[in-house]
């Protein structure tokens, strides 16, 4: 079970002082947040993906590569990389050399994003949104695994006799979270490729997305992957801790006041009852997120949003310590109790690694001399089989 | 809600007037309690569930924002989708159906309504706003998709002392017994379902909420196809 925090990198003025950190502070901030969460015993920190002010992740593997030198342990990720408008290729090619600077520390969460405007702004049609994401990863899962793709789909201009580069870290690609809060058709996909199916978990109902997650279990073992206990699940959440749960409230609520996501004709106290959101004191996290192991079964990722709505980088900090200190080691030692022996464990390289090649050596792939395209002869690497031409382009 | 065996019809009264006692909720029971009669006199068991929008009015505004009806409204909205006939009334304050009643229809699942007979009623301080039912409830209840009767009831305050009142009563009454008992929107919403769309996670009667089509073109491309 991984533990850890995602942001959506909001730049927003903090309600209590009316200023509003600089677009400088709040980056460097956010690198201390992350390098904190490492500090803490956090397993995970995961950024968004935005291209408008107020949010300052228009470039998620930069910020998440810095933080790959900076700490040891962490797992980076994504929450989430927009599959719809970015190009497959270009996420294949970013992300695998992000997952290379991350020594295999990098996963990604794939996701259509909630900002309409983005897709004029890249040259999509935002009523081909769910179409765009399940081709473009069609067409990514593909890259990362075959060293020649020749393909072609309705979106982006074909491809023929082409290496995305750098190969995947040991030739295996960074393990795929797929978001979504309400579409079939991305649970199926995830369950199609056996890859992760994550659901943010915010702003509805409590239990609100099980029916999405118990869809994906059942597709993940039709496709035979495994039991339904063993798909890989993620789950978000929001967190506001203190010693007190009073305090708690009482800290968050000029936050959650001025926060344009939540429903205001409903109090924080109904928030916190009725969704997900866990504000109070450490044993009142424990519990909320005991109680969605509960109703989702075991899980293998719980990301909760701790920096959002203008809480300044000082809180984020504080926060992060009671969550490592003191929800999490107990989550660890109660989600451990209550959890399944046949459920999965969360995914990480060195797991894929294994799975993969058992005790063999990865495969290292070292690129022959150029020679001007992939089109003729074997493939561009040196372990090909120089009997075994590359793939040709079928030209109809 | 209690077990019902399958041969009883279930009549939902959609009663959008706040006050107790309530003009818009005392037509509501008026029509309800004709229908009863008229179905009875057909051999057709029926009882009547009344959704008082007034109590719901704060999940209302809050399911309008979040876009997720909770609490007591999901459960009003269930009992609604299992309605084989629904008398829908509302009053008028200021020249139009409530803000409360359109509300409540925002919130609902497009396909809730489908072949679903509906009487619409409406009260109202003044004949001069006899025609809201026609100019408003009608095209709203066309875009739900469901069967509206030909008569509908209007009541201005000088109406409750009219006979002619009690005759309008008994048409909609009479046209809505029919409805209900020709089973006309079971053969529609069952043999004609997958020609709607519908949501995922719908609470539409007939719809298995959390259904997915797997043979969609969309579902073909999730899993690895062109």
């Amino acid at each position: 079970m991984q533990f850890g925090i995602f942001s959506v990198s909001d730049i927003t003025a903090d309600p209590t002082s009316g200023s509003t950190p600089s677009e400088a502070e709040r980056i460097e901030g956010t690198v201390l947040i992350a390098r904190k969460a490492e500090e803490v015993g956090l397993d995970v920190f995961a950024i968004g993906e935005h291209h408008n002010p107020p949010f300052f992740s228009s470039s998620p593997t930069a910020l998440l590569s810095h933080i790959a030198a900076l700490t040891e342990r962490l797992i980076l990720s994504t929450s989430v990389t927009l599959v719809t408008t970015n190009d497959p290729v270009r996420l294949a090619e970013e992300y695998a050399m992000a997952q290379h600077l991350a020594k295999g520390r990098l996963d990604l969460t794939l996701g259509r994003g909630n900002t309409v405007p983005v897709y004029p702004w890249f040259g999509k049609d935002i009523r081909q949104g769910l179409h765009l994401a399940l081709e473009n990863y069609n067409l990514l899962h593909r890259l990362w695994r075959e060293d020649v793709v020749d393909w072609e789909g309705q979106f982006r201009t074909a491809l023929q006799g082409f290496t995305s580069t750098p190969r995947p870290l040991d030739d295996v690609p960074p393990f795929i979270w797929h978001g979504s809060i309400r579409t079939p058709e991305i649970a199926e996909q995830a369950a199609y490729y056996g890859n992760g199916f994550f659901a943010n978990n915010l702003f509805a109902p409590i239990g609100h997305f099980k029916p999405l997650v118990e869809f994906y279990r059942q597709r993940f073992e039709h496709y035979g992957h495994g039991t339904q206990e063993q798909a890989i699940v993620g789950l978000g959440g929001q967190a506001f801790i203190a010693k007190r749960s009073q305090d708690a409230f009482d800290g968050l609520r000029p936050y959650f006041a001025k926060a344009p996501v939540y429903d205001h004709s409903l109090t924080l106290e109904q928030w916190a009852e009725r969704s997900p959101l866990a504000v109070g004191s450490p044993q009142q996290v424990i519990d909320k997120t005991l109680e969605q192991q509960e109703i989702f079964g075991d899980y293998q990722r719980q990301l909760w949003i701790m920096d959002h709505s203008g809480l300044p980088t000082k809180t984020v900090l504080e926060q992060l310590d009671l969550l490592g200190e003191e929800v999490v080691p107990v989550l660890r030692t109660e989600m451990a109790a209550r959890r399944s022996p046949g459920a999965a464990e969360a995914p990480t390289h060195g797991s894929l690694v294994r799975a993969k090649y058992g005790d063999g050596e990865p495969r290292q792939p070292r690129p022959n001399a150029n020679r001007g395209d992939n089109v003729t002869g074997t493939s561009p690497y040196q372990d090909s089989d120089p009997s075994q031409p590359a793939r040709h382009p079928v030209f109809q | 809600m209690t077990e019902l065996d399958s041969e009883t019809r279930r009549l939902v009264i959609v009663n959008a007037g706040t006050s107790d006692p309530s003009s818009s909720r005392m037509l509501a029971d008026r029509i309800a309690g004709k229908t009863i009669d008229r179905l009875n006199a057909d051999g057709i068991h029926a009882i009547v569930q009344t959704i008082d929008l007034g109590p719901l009015a704060g999940e209302v505004g809050h399911a309008i924002v979040s876009g997720t009806p909770e609490g007591a409204l999901a459960e009003a909205i269930l009992s609604l989708a299992g309605a084989d006939g629904v008398i829908a009334t509302t009053p008028v304050y200021k020249g139009g159906m409530s803000g409360l009643f359109k509300s409540f229809v925002d919130v609902l699942d497009n396909d809730l309504l489908i072949a679903t007979p509906v009487v619409l009623a409406a009260t109202a301080g003044s004949a001069r706003h006899a025609l809201v039912i026609d100019d408003q409830l009608r095209p709203l209840f066309a875009f739900m998709r469901s069967l509206p009767t030909p008569t509908s009831v209007f009541a201005a305050p000088e109406d409750w002392g009219d006979p002619a009142l009690g005759k309008r009563i008994d048409r909609a009454a009479l046209e809505l017994s029919a409805l209900v008992g020709s089973g006309i929107a079971a053969k529609i919403s069952t043999e004609g379902w997958k020609n709607y769309q519908h949501g995922w996670g719908g609470v539409a009667a007939g719809q298995d909420a959390y259904a997915v089509d797997l043979g969609s073109d969309l579902m073909r491309i999730a899993a690895g196809g062109r």
